[in-house]
């Protein structure tokens, strides 16, 4: 059986201990994702499996046997990036860069829960059609994306650009 | 630290002291930065511009490569074994199962572990990085609860974690201290701070105190903090040859070749450390045991290693940053100006390290008060080195003085920015130095009518929305204009005009690469896309610490010496055929791609028909900066304003920072957009010091009993609001570019504003962090 990593079909781990992040890290090459603490508390190893955000960390590889994960070299490679991490640039929404691509693949899952309509804590109309990616919103759906460095306000203005949410100046009024 | 070793210290302290007083008198212009740096007149070059982080694509798109990353031919994976005591030693070891165990390569051990010189710690040599003195798994005694006793190397990650877990270790253990309150019966001692005693006196503080009008008088505490950097410690390293490779994340790549040489007993220059990318650093990325266990294990089992410290093995390997109990007292008129100021207390350090928590850094220059006390005291406990973390110092110090000032403002009846402005000093309160450019007045007014300090209702508890109160509290934030000597650097011109600037300086978030680049233009007058900015790697010219926010001066003078160099180098092969012939280094400048007359901009020459007339492909200097003798000539602060609201609920105690505002003062902006996240991200940290942050020691154990980021909390994407930065933009004409450093000041001063919110919004004063909300029901 093979995983899909970014549309290339590869060769499970014969291991089965060998985490989806180590995985990706150490046997496909794919550095990308990145380590923050291999216990599922920073997200920093947040990938999409199928479309949604998984922390890879606290997914065995063989679990994804025959499924098609996304990494962040997949989104985009500089010079054809993805909006989103377009997005990132301008408006510094990173300073060391380590918690990055795990946001951003963050960011791409829960752009896809907000269109299928799946409610978060905030949520005030849990029966609404839509859900307004609010600032509140966006904030409560990326809390489990640390960075340390601090780059909040800019990763919230990036996301927001990007998949049309209330702006940080909206929210404020 | 041995008695010697302290003597030493305190020795080469008294010195400085002499040369200060020299320095202090001498006339400007023998001062670096007596002349002002020529860019500085720069108004509408690259300085100042907002552009987006060079290295951004890459970082965005997961291609920068960090130090475990980097892939080596048959490498192998280490895995660690921590000490369970404090202090004591091994009686017995048995690795054979570990041995034995599926792709286990080697086990190494005490018993086994190639020989080593001890580590030369931080702050003892020039280039001394190690963080603490102690031998590095050579002996069987234990030093610390969780002190690496064995590294397991196997042929994957996971066959390492699992025999290392198979390692069988026997202890016997001794006596330790690790309570601070046991320490201090048995008595403390005066810190030493660089070589020099953490204690000011001026007059009779403790009298003025007594005899004052209106006084306050408070005891503040700190606890035990991790830098927690979201990249794990991590290296890989190689030897090759007679040469040792070292992938590492390093906030000092030169301290560490040359540190790592001396262990090894090695030229620094077979040691090649790289670190082109820190995944977070904040004080934390300095040389720890990992990095030296990595090159022993290598050089044991002769095969490149990769060791990446778990997050739990970061809190056993890597200090943090150390508790304080400090008292503030205050003593006023009814004006509200200070007649005593008093800032003593207590912090916590080994016997291994020379680092106590300088707590009074930032009271030395804060305020115009006619006695003054400063005092720290230390204990040393049984526990890993503490280090420094993002401000030491100012940090936690700024918490205890200004969360004071703003119970003396409540004593008095006067508004807490006016008091603090009444207390503005003339010249430095304990050097007495001139300032060499200070306007903080102007961020406090500045800051105050943008945040809207004018709503605030100085009377505590009376504003609530539904079931929130809310108050507004403010801070000053102080950090000091640092630059080390040792920095170096080279420019290469090639004759198409492109040119590469080398230098031994670090990227770990701050934009190093991004602001140097623009600057290194401006300076060469070149535009940007023709300039490289190589860092990161200790085979080039420069001692440079990232650390005390001196990367950008240090690099800054350097550069500037380099060009120096490199104008001089350019007249003589521009001969007398030049527009420029017959000109002085000093009457010239870069612009437009050439040197010319700095005041006949006319008389140009550009770097391509220079060289192409001289027949030179390129041109090559290197040049030192001056020493650093500013910081003992005038008094170099950055300032700020820090104002914050928040919102406090009556029924759970939780307290949300809903706006925070910091007015800056921190000389010239170089690059608004990477400057405004390093404002933004320092106080974020200061809101995690202000509600969640905390290391739990166990004092019985001496060890920290939440060794994880789901166990020891920092802010999250919901405690964080929108943080509006402002900043002065003010040169301060005697640091390079006239700029001070930012990347630590925004930590300080801000776990005070929120305390200080937190007054105002609920009447409740806490005075030890964090302010979590079980301290508020
Ligand atoms: S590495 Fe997976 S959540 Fe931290
Ligand atoms: S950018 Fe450094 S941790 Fe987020």
């Amino acid at each position: 059986m093979t995983i899909v990593v970014n549309g290339a079909a590869l060769d499970a781990p014969h291991d089965a201990r060998v985490s989806l992040l180590d995985f990706l890290r150490e046997t496909c090459g794919l550095s990308g994702t990145k380590k923050g603490c291999d216990q599922g508390a920073c997200g920093a190893c947040t990938v999409l499996a199928d479309g949604e955000r998984i922390l890879s960390c606290l997914s065995l590889a063989v679990q994804y046997e025959g499924r098609s994960i996304t990494t962040i070299e997949g989104l985009g490679q500089p010079g054809r990036l993805h909006p989103l991490q377009q997005a990132f640039v301008e408006h510094d929404g990173f300073q060391c860069g380590y918690c990055t691509p795990g946001q951003i693949c963050s960011a791409v899952g829960m752009a896809a829960e907000i269109a299928r309509g799946v409610p978060s804590h905030v949520t005030v109309d849990l029966g609404g059609e839509d859900i307004l990616l609010s600032h509140e919103e966006l904030r409560e759906r990326m809390s489990g994306n640390l960075c340390r460095c601090g780059a909040y306000n800019g990763i919230v203005e990036a996301i927001a650009e990007t998949y049309g949410a209330e702006t940080l100046a909206e929210a404020a009024e | 630290m041995s008695i010697a070793s302290d003597a030493k210290q305190a020795l080469q302290g008294a010195v400085q002291g002499v040369m200060a007083k020299a320095v202090a008198l001498a006339p400007d212009s023998w001062i670096p930065g007596g002349e002002p740096d020529p860019l500085i007149r720069e108004r509408y070059g690259h300085i100042g511009k907002p552009l987006s982080r060079i290295d951004g694509p890459l970082k965005v798109a997961g291609r920068a490569t960090f130090a475990a990353e980097f892939p080596l031919e048959d490498m192998v994976y280490a895995s660690l074994v921590f000490s369970t005591i404090a202090k004591g030693r091994i009686a017995a070891m048995d690795t054979s199962h570990a041995e034995t165990a599926p792709g286990v390569v080697a086990v190494m051990d005490h018993r086994n572990a190639p020989r080593l010189a001890p580590p030369p710690v931080f702050m003892s040599a020039p280039k001394a990085a190690n963080g603490d003195n102690l031998p590095i798994m050579q002996e069987s005694e234990v030093n610390w609860n969780g002190e690496p006793v064995a590294v397991v190397l196997a042929e994957t990650q996971e066959q390492a974690d699992h025999a290392a877990s198979l390692v069988r270790v026997t202890f016997e253990a001794a006596p330790a201290l690790t309570s601070l309150d046991e320490a201090r019966e048995q008595g403390t001692k005066p810190a030493l701070f660089m070589g020099q005693p953490l204690h000011d006196e001026r007059g009779d503080a403790e009298a003025a105190l007594a005899a004052a009008e209106v006084k306050v008088d408070a005891l503040y505490t700190t606890p035990r903090h991790n830098h927690n950097a979201i990249e794990l410690h991590g290296v890989t390293v190689a030897w090759q040859g007679d040469v040792l490779r070292i992938h590492d994340a390093s906030q000092l790549v030169a301290h560490t070749a040359w540190s790592i040489g001396q262990m090894f007993d090695m030229p620094e220059d077979k040691v090649i450390v790289t670190s082109p990318f820190v995944g977070g650093g904040f004080g934390g990325k300095c040389l720890w045991q990992h990095q030296v266990l990595a090159a022993l294990a290598a050089k044991l089992c002769s095969r490149p290693v990769r060791l990446v410290l778990s997050r739990e093995g970061v809190y056993r390997v890597v200090g943090g940053r150390s508790p304080t109990e400090q008292r503030v007292a205050l003593g006023a008129d009814r004006e509200g100006h200070l007649k005593a100021l008093v800032h003593t207390g207590v912090t916590v350090k080994t016997a291994s390290n020379a680092m106590p928590e300088p707590f009074i850094l930032p009271t030395r220059s804060a305020y115009a008060s006619e006695t003054l006390k400063l005092d720290v005291q230390v204990v040393e406990l049984d526990m890993l080195a503490n280090t420094f973390m993002r401000a030491p110092g100012e940090s936690v110090g700024t918490f205890a003085l200004e969360s004071a000032m703003d119970e003396l403002a409540e004593a008095l009846n006067i508004d807490p920015v006016e008091l603090r402005i009444r207390n503005e000093p003339e010249k430095d309160p304990s050097s007495g130095l001139p300032f060499s450019s200070r306007h903080i007045v102007e961020a406090w007014r500045t800051g105050a009518a943008r945040f809207g300090w004018d709503r605030r209702d100085p009377r505590p508890g009376l504003r609530r929305e539904g079931e929130w109160l809310v108050g507004m509290g403010c801070a000053t934030g102080t950090y000091p204009y640092y630059r080390m000597g040792g920095g170096a650097a080279r420019i290469t011109l090639m004759q198409d005009g492109q040119a590469v600037v080398d230098i031994a300086a670090h990227e770990m978030g701050m934009g190093t690469a991004t602001a140097q680049t623009q600057v290194a233009a401006e300076r060469l007058g070149l535009p940007i896309e023709a300039v490289r900015f190589n860092y990161g790697d200790s085979t080039l010219p420069g001692v440079v610490l990232a650390g005390g926010s001196q990367q950008t001066a240090a690099i800054g003078a350097s550069v500037g010496a380099a060009h120096r160099e490199l104008v001089k180098q350019l007249l003589k092969l521009a001969g007398n055929d030049s527009p420029l012939a017959g000109l002085k280094p000093d009457d010239v400048i870069s612009r437009d791609q050439g040197l010319c007359k700095a005041d006949e901009t006319a008389r140009h020459e550009s770097y391509a028909s220079i060289l192409s007339r001289a027949q030179q492909p390129s041109v090559s200097v290197e040049a030192e900066g001056p020493p650093p003798l500013e910081t003992m000539h005038w008094s170099m602060h950055s300032h700020a304003a820090m104002f914050c609201e928040v919102r406090v609920n009556t029924v759970t105690g939780e307290p949300r920072v809903s706006r925070f505002l910091g007015s800056f003062d921190c000389g010239r902006i170089l690059n608004p957009k990477t400057a405004t996240s390093q404002f933004r991200g320092g106080i974020i940290m200061g809101l995690g010091l202000a509600l969640m942050e905390e290391a739990q020691f166990d004092e019985r154990k001496g060890r920290v009993m939440n060794p994880s980021l789901s166990e020891y909390h920092v802010p999250v994407h919901m405690d964080v609001p929108e943080i509006d930065v402002i900043w002065t933009d003010i040169p301060d004409p005697h640091a390079p570019m006239g700029a001070r450093g930012i990347g630590e000041i925004g930590i300080t001063g801000t776990a005070a504003a929120v305390a200080n919110a937190v007054y105002n919004a609920t009447g409740k004063r806490v005075r030890d962090l964090p302010l979590t909300l079980d301290k508020l029901l």
